[in-house]
């Protein structure tokens, strides 16, 4: 990361390049719902990021040797659209896809009753239709709101956040450019209830003190984006 | 690399209870609903560090200082004498596999089959695809369920329509509001049979069947909006 040229992302003033200051999240768009046919559904868009998830289940865990004798498995398959960015993404699985969909999972896990379950399966279905940044973010959030809307016991509900470095500064939410042209990032799944840390990953590297920081704007963003997931569950639709 | 505070562990949805749980409330998974010692658990919340807190979405009930969450949806989890509505899966030769809308599909063995059959002629005496009416007889411990067609009025569906709703909303059917089962009856001229796992058999003529299909949609669709939120 870093090094692709001479690019400013933030002014004097500690202004981005979309007038977001240090510690603004994007607009966040929080609908449930809208896929009719699945137990569960959302659709949350969060800046350019547009993802749908649908949650089916608990149902019958095929083929039989996934099936835990004790617990459901939660089948999370995380995957991008060939139309969600600029360059045409091959259909199907790959390494990214494999990790994010694992990290997600094992994230849920932490939350989700699955005991209450044994031998059944639920599939989440994250499905990313638009990519700015983040989305894996985005997908971890969503499918917790849209786990929430199936109807699926959970202790929590995980709020995913990422905060990075740009020009040495420590920012919250990275956008595209700030993405591709910083130096680090630090996406973190949060327990709003409890303040626990369910899912942790870096990119880059920051100074014990940047780290600090960016963990401080994380929680900070994810109470905030956690008021706008309640809303969207207690009224339907919001944003 | 430990020696400066690296997490909040406050309440950060900045949600308070001073008033105390009120009935009928919507709540998320994760929130605080109340103190432990002041009430008591029901269905759909845990103790956790001595508060009750909600695990699924739903309406709060509070009866006799006893919370549980009436949730918004709910999969169907069968309990044994419950009546419902399943579709033939497979078969083997002396096996019907049936699909009651739980997790796990039911099984019905030969001899709690509708009519004698002999062994291998299974799917004479119900076909795949086919939807019957049947009774769960026994729930193991894994949650695979043993069904039986054995009983009074429990037979094969040959007509009329089955709708889907959610199977919590059965109870509101049969109980309470303003568009319960009877009405529904007297207005449509149709017979209606709800399972227990949201399946309703609607049987009669074609402009009945229509209408109780309509309510039973509608009854879904105002369960699912929240009175009271803003607009």
């Amino acid at each position: 990361m870093g090094g692709y040229g001479n690019v400013e992302m933030i002014d004097e003033n500690g202004l981005r390049m979309d007038g977001r200051t240090a510690t603004d999240v994007r607009p966040i768009t929080i609908e449930t719902g809208v896929v009719p046919v699945a137990d569960g559904s959302c659709r949350m868009t969060w800046g350019t990021n547009d993802v749908i998830v649908a949650v089916y289940g608990p149902m019958e865990a095929h083929p039989r040797k996934i099936q835990r004798q004790d617990r459901a498995v939660l089948d999370v398959r995380y995957n991008m659209a060939p139309f969600s960015t600029s360059d045409r993404i091959r259909p199907g699985f790959n390494r990214r896809s494999r990790e994010i969909s694992k990290v997600t999972s094992d994230a849920l896990e932490s939350v989700v009753l699955l005991e209450m379950y044994p031998r059944s399966k639920i599939r989440v279905e994250i499905e990313i239709i638009c990519a700015e940044a983040g989305t894996r973010c985005v997908g971890l959030t969503a499918a917790s709101v849209a786990l929430a809307d199936a109807g699926i016991p959970m202790t929590d509900m995980v709020v995913s956040v990422a905060s990075g470095k740009i020009n040495d500064v420590v920012v919250c939410d990275l956008n595209k450019e700030e993405d591709n042209y910083g130096e680090a990032d630090l996406p973190m799944g949060i327990l709003p209830n409890t303040g626990e840390i369910v899912f942790l990953q870096m990119d880059g590297d920051l100074s014990p003190e940047q780290f600090q920081t960016a963990w401080d704007y994380n929680v900070n963003a994810a109470s905030d984006v956690h008021k706008l997931m309640v809303e969207a569950l207690k009224n339907g639709v919001d944003e | 690399m430990n020696d400066w505070p690296v997490a909040r562990l406050d309440n950060m949805s900045g949600m308070n209870y001073a008033d105390g749980p009120q009935d009928s409330q919507i709540v998320v998974p994760g929130e605080i609903l109340g103190n432990s010692e002041e009430y008591d658990a029901g269905h759909g919340v845990i103790i956790r560090n001595d508060s009750i807190v909600a695990v699924k979405n739903g309406r709060i009930k509070i009866i006799n200082k006893e919370i549980s969450i009436e949730p918004m949806r709910t999969s169907y989890i069968p309990r044994p004498s419950d009546l419902v509505i399943g579709y033939v899966e497979g078969c083997t030769n002396n096996i019907w596999f049936i699909d009651i809308g739980a997790p796990f599909n039911a099984i019905l063995p030969m001899s709690l089959g509708p009519s004698k059959a002999s062994f291998g002629s299974t799917r004479q005496v119900l076909d795949i695809g086919e939807a019957i009416l049947c009774r769960v007889q026994e729930v193991e411990e894994t949650h695979s369920s043993v069904v039986t067609m054995k009983g009074m009025g429990l037979r094969k569906i040959m007509s009329g329509s089955i709708d889907d709703i959610d199977p919590h909303l059965i109870l509101e059917l049969n109980t309470g509001g303003k568009d319960n089962l009877r009405k529904m009856k007297e207005s449509s001229d149709c017979r209606i049979i709800t399972g227990d796992n949201g399946r309703i058999w609607i049987d009669g003529e074609i402009d009945g069947i229509i209408s109780v299909r309509d309510k039973l949609d509608k009854l879904s669709k105002s369960q699912k909006v929240i009175k009271g939120g803003k607009e």
